[in-house]
């Protein structure tokens, strides 16, 4: 996501660094081209116009152009712009002491509203809620039944009443939920443009109705200059809290996102990304703003993968793994780890420059899947004692895997890369975080993460990162 | 004129910002100079013409203007019309209206997929055309409902299995029905599903190639574009063209947004006609699309009457 823009602004980034002293022509020549790279990623115009002004405004200023490092100070200033344009610090979800809590989503129709509420309900009920959806979508053919599956796919109750108004659907779902005990309740509207009026006064009614403690509104990442208008609308009628941005998982260049908080002064509050339940995450600007400039969302990942961890770690693998013992089925470990954490891609992505270097090869997730097939047809001892691997051995895994032995020495040269390459980040994350005696709940994560991330570039060049995605390849 | 006036209606607003933004231009003066071009790039970008399409636009205006030595902004901005229209790939009628053929549809998540396969189909069966439904999209929830829905309303036959099916199993059952029926025009709705998504996209090849080789009717690819999207839009179409090899696009959602370049852009770059557009909920709002009244609507006609039909 949003790598295109990441992209044109590293390449205009690199381009300043490249200068030793920076001139009032460079900067203005960098601020065209920052100008194109946002208007071409669909942040609105008007946006684009009052942050290039700031940013320019500031980078001009003498303490900037006559330091050392005048390009760091350029970065900087764009970085801390950025984040203020995303909004200085993440917006959380206010449920409020009313219970029954009532959340009421509105937006545009197609941009994913109902896909949205049941993964709301389903990280709510994550959170131990006890959510019941409403489908107060009338209009569009079979808008409840697709609720009512997802609900069921989720286990979330869902209240419909076919037929009714939806004002009165609203009521009645905020009744049902106080009959049947349940904290929040999450109401899904049906699409509407903001220039139909009478469909933003049902919006309005609505709202009069069930007096929500949140509206949020869902605005597809992908969405042109439009959104401003559209949310403009939005905010003016209904007045609503806060927006979830869907679709994420796109390559769309996010401007939407960038646009937003800007004209409506409104707070992202969720990224929705992908056709799974869990895939609803919380919004953090500075996060999202240090990705955009490609120094990577080692927080997220990290936080991703911890999740990932406490539901199930085994110290000695760790233990293991920080010396340099890596066997086969660590690496089956790894796989599946990586698969959890959606996939190469997003892993590739967040880690520093990842964006960029995804960019120069398609990754095939297919590549792990392989590698799992051959590994299995390994026996335990092999694949603790990868050295026992003789000719005829792997001739068998080949038969066994159904590929040709050259396939079973690629993965075996692979292994003993990552082997050394893991050893090498180890020795890295120890130079920077001191000797850790202890291996703590994150465990096996810690060698490998953070010594990728310590600093902007941390213990681990570009090139190891492009090693580490030619080896997920073939 | 009542057909321009509908789409003249739903672009309205498109055409309102439009005015408004040329006017501010005009008021920067008579003079063609840098800043004009500049400015007037800047403008059809913010109409999310894209930035590959409005180069174009702007270098072809330039190029006249120096012939013809214009110097006077206003007599630059009258040219505009006609070359937005000229900037639209033409053709694409015998997708819908020709032979008896096998229509696809696919698109992204939340483009109006279903509900534009729907309006078609009862288009189609007034203009006395015996049209069959497939329902493919066996992944959304309740997709398979949405569309049966439409089928109702326009009475015609709708093929589909349970959800999870097999995709491909439901085109090949639909084109063995059609075949059965001697239906000649045979729709078929797909998931949506986001250009990006590999996976997703080789299951989509696989139902067209499953199609393709069992249709003894030709086979048309279109894509389905919602208008507010933005420069991703072409990104989208730039995906779905190579991995499919689409004959043309349908625009939805036109009413709502204030602008619709990218159907200009998409049509531009991949050389793909687009055969209908979608200015509103209505069913009778999916519309036969001209380029001349959608750049006349687009633009406005500021200055003095269009000279064009």
């Amino acid at each position: 996501m949003l790598e295109n823009l990441s992209n044109r602004l590293q390449g205009i980034f690199s381009g300043l660094r490249s200068k030793g002293r920076l001139t009032e022509e460079d900067i203005n020549a960098a601020m065209r081209e920052i100008r194109m790279a946002l208007l071409e990623a669909d942040v609105n115009f008007k946006v684009v116009k009052a942050f290039v002004a700031r940013t320019k405004e500031r980078c001009l200023e003498a303490d900037v152009l006559d330091s050392l490092t005048p390009a760091q100070n350029v970065i900087k200033i764009v970085l801390d712009e950025l984040t203020a344009l995303l909004g200085e610090s993440s917006a959380k979800l206010e449920l409020g002491n009313r219970i029954p809590a009532v959340i009421m989503l509105v937006g545009l129709q197609g941009s994913g509203k109902t896909t949205a509420a049941a993964k709301l309900a389903y990280r709510l009920k994550q959170q131990n809620h006890s959510p019941l959806l409403v489908a107060c979508d009338v209009y569009r053919p079979a808008a409840a039944d697709q609720l009512q599956t997802l609900g069921g796919e989720i286990g979330v109750k869902v209240y419909r009443h076919d037929g009714a108004n939806p004002v009165d659907i609203a009521r009645e779902g905020v009744q049902e939920a106080i009959d049947s005990l349940r904290d929040v309740v999450i109401i899904d509207t049906a699409g509407r443009l903001h220039v139909d009026d009478a469909m933003m006064e049902e919006a309005q009614a609505i709202k009069e109705a069930v007096q929500p403690e949140e509206i949020l509104m869902v605005v597809d990442a992908m969405t042109g200059q439009d959104v401003v208008n559209v949310v403009e609308a939005f905010a003016s009628a209904v007045d609503f809290d806060g927006v979830i941005m869907s679709k994420m998982d796109g390559d769309a260049r996010g401007g939407g996102a960038l646009s937003v908080r800007e004209v409506t002064g409104k707070p992202i509050k969720f990224i929705s990304s992908g056709e799974k339940p869990d895939s609803l995450e919380e919004f953090h600007p500075d996060r999202m703003a240090k990705r955009i400039l490609g120094m990577g969302d080692m927080v997220s990942l990290i936080e991703n993968a911890v999740r990932i961890q406490q539901q199930e770690q085994e110290a000695e693998e760790a233990e293991a793994l920080a010396a340099g013992n890596l066997t086969l089925d660590d690496f089956i470990t790894m796989n599946r780890q990586i698969r959890k954490m959606g996939g190469i891609s997003k892993f590739i992505s967040a880690l520093p420059g990842g964006d960029k270097a995804l960019g120069s090869g398609q990754v095939d997730e297919g590549a792990l899947d392989a590698m799992e097939v051959i590994i299995n047809s390994m026996t335990r001892e092999e694949r603790q004692k990868p050295e026992v691997l003789n000719g005829s051995r792997r001739a068998r895994i080949a038969r066994g895997a159904g590929v040709s032995v050259t396939e079973v020495n690629q993965l075996i040269k692979k292994f003993n890369e990552t082997k050394k390459m893991v050893k090498k980040m180890t020795a890295g994350m120890e130079q920077q975080m001191g000797r850790k005696g202890k291996k703590g709940k994150k465990g096996k994560k810690r060698p490998r993460i953070p010594g990728m991330g310590g600093g902007p570039m941390g213990g681990m060049s570009m090139a190891d990162l492009k090693r580490l995605q030619d080896m997920m390849q073939q | 004129m009542g057909f321009f006036d509908r789409i003249s209606e739903g672009l309205s607003r498109t055409r309102e910002r439009f005015v408004e933004s040329v006017n501010l231009l005009l008021d920067l003066g008579p003079v063609v100079d840098d800043d004009f071009w500049e400015e007037l790039e800047a403008t059809l970008i913010m109409a999310d013409i894209g930035a590959p399409a409005a180069a174009s636009i702007v270098e072809n205006l330039k190029e006249q203007a120096t012939r013809k030595g214009l110097e006077n902004s206003a007599q630059v901005l009258e040219m505009l019309n006609d070359q937005i229209a000229a900037t639209f790939a033409p053709g694409g009628q015998e997708i819908l209206d020709g032979e008896a053929a096998v229509v696809l549809f696919v698109g992204i998540n939340g483009t109006g997929k279903t509900t534009t396969v729907g309006k078609i189909a009862k288009e189609k069966t007034d203009q006395g055309r015996k049209v069959i439904l497939g329902s493919a999209d066996t992944f959304r929830a309740a997709a398979i409902e949405q569309l049966e829905v439409w089928a109702k309303r326009a009475d015609v036959e709708m093929v589909t299995r349970e959800r999870g099916a097999d995709p491909a199993s439901v085109c090949f059952e639909t084109l063995e029905r059609a075949e059965a029926e001697g239906a000649d025009l045979v729709l078929i709705d797909t998931a949506g599903r986001l250009h990006t998504s590999d996976d997703l996209m080789r299951e989509l090849k696989k139902v067209v190639s499953v199609v393709r080789k069992r249709s003894q009717l030709p086979v048309y690819l279109v894509l389905v574009i919602d208008a507010t999207t933005g420069q991703n839009g072409l990104q989208q179409a730039r995906e779905f063209n190579k991995a499919l090899d689409l004959d043309a696009l349908i625009v939805t959602k036109l009413d709502g947004t204030a602008k619709g370049g990218i159907a200009l852009a998409a049509s531009h770059e991949l050389e793909l006609p687009i055969v209908k557009i979608g200015v509103g909920e209505g069913i009778d709002d999916l519309r036969d699309f001209d380029p001349h009244d959608f750049a006349r609507a687009l633009v406005g006609d500021f200055g003095q009457e269009p000279t064009e039909e």
